[in-house]
């Protein structure tokens, strides 16, 4: 839905492939999981957008964040 | 009152049946079950009555009753709050939901139709009293209701606008840049799953609507307006969503240098002609319409080139 100047997009969680551990810093909100591969990258990224009802987005340096709108 | 009574009874009778007529299921899907039927049948047979009376009550010079009129105005102006709210409420558990303009336009519609049962009603009792006193029964009641399917027919001679008649409706190509989603050259989202590229791949409808002039640029730009868009191509071409995958969720994005407007959603099923004959038939809401071509400061603009009506 589209809806008017609120703060309501919140990034619940980011997950990173290990080569790009460096590109996250600690601090902002949810939690950050690291994986081994983009396969796994893009399982846990799935599971955490089904369980959290967030969407998928893709940074395109090996970060993938959920985002609830 | 005793020589009125046929005259109100026959007129509030065919108000009431007036207000059946133009109590559509449509493609708002409201009202489709019998308690709405019957909560608008009734208030419009109030309506209707109200209507019978005012004449009577005049001749009469019971001035009184005539007051009454003002407190149903009262009343149904209630009817557009309990609307408003009812589907508000409804509208939290909508996988699209309707936005509160289409909400506020649709409640605004069903107040305005007791007040056209009411304006009816107050036509065929004066028909009634000015023409047809004395005449037979049978005549009056043939006459009043050749009057009230004129007056249907009058009613529905004024159709809503909608977008087809301030756009033009094209398909566009859905297509990826890395996790970007685009119609044509329009950006939606970025969509980090690559099991939903997939699906949008394969799937997934986009459109292209082009304002037909500054007027209905400024009105398609409405968000309300948008999301009431989306919300009937999803209500009535399906929508391959559940609530777990908002990237699924359907959207309409404007090119803000050229103010196009694009549609990109995974209808349930999959037929183009079909989602460019829903936005093509979509209301323009009252509340999100604009006119900037009416004022002086929006014909000195460049992009101002007439304006199509």
């Amino acid at each position: 839905m589209i809806t008017m100047a609120r703060l309501d997009k919140l990034i619940l969680a980011t997950v990173a492939l290990e080569e790009a551990r460096q590109y996250v810093a600690a601090g902002g909100s949810g939690p950050v999981y690291i994986a081994r591969d983009t396969e796994e990258q893009q399982r846990i990224a799935m599971y955490l957008s089904r369980i959290t009802e967030g969407m998928v987005h893709d940074l395109e340096n090996g970060i993938l964040i959920i985002v609830r709108h | 009152m005793r020589p009125y009574f046929f005259g109100i009874v026959l007129t509030a009778s065919l108000g009431g049946i007036l207000r059946l007529l133009i109590l559509r299921s449509d493609y708002r899907q409201y009202p489709t079950y019998p308690h709405g039927y019957i909560s608008h049948l009734s208030m419009g047979f109030i309506a209707a009555a109200l209507g019978a009376v005012a004449w009577p009550a005049l001749l009469e010079a019971e001035y009184v009753a005539v007051t009454f009129l003002a407190m149903a105005a009262q009343q149904f102006r209630e009817i557009r709050n309990l609307e408003r709210e009812s589907l508000a409420s409804l509208d939290l558990y909508e996988l699209v939901p309707r936005g509160r303009p289409y909400i506020e336009g649709i409640a605004r519609t069903f107040e305005a139709r007791n007040y056209i049962i009411i304006a009816s009603t107050l036509v065929l009792s004066a028909i009634d009293l000015a023409l047809l006193r004395g005449t037979s029964y049978p005549l009056r009641i043939g006459i009043l209701g050749a009057v009230t399917v004129l007056l249907y027919f009058l009613i529905n001679s004024f159709p809503d606008k909608r977008v087809a008649d301030i756009a033009h409706v094209r398909l566009g190509k859905v297509h990826f840049q890395g996790p970007n989603v685009f119609v044509d050259d329009l950006h939606f989202m970025n969509v980090g799953l690559a099991e939903a590229k997939e699906v949008y791949l394969e799937k997934a409808l986009g459109l292209i609507i082009e304002p037909k002039d500054i007027d209905a640029a400024a009105t398609l730009a409405n968000p309300g307006q948008r999301q009431a868009i989306v919300h009937l191509c999803a209500k009535l071409l399906g929508i391959y969503k559940d609530v777990d995958t908002p990237e699924f969720s359907p959207l309409m994005r404007r090119d803000i240098k050229s103010g196009r407007l694009g549609v990109l959603i995974i209808p349930g099923s999959g037929d183009p002609q079909a989602l460019i004959a829903a936005v093509k038939r979509a209301p323009v809401l009252e509340g999100a319409a604009a006119k900037p071509s009416k004022s002086y400061a929006g014909r000195e603009r460049d992009d101002y080139h007439g304006t199509t009506g």
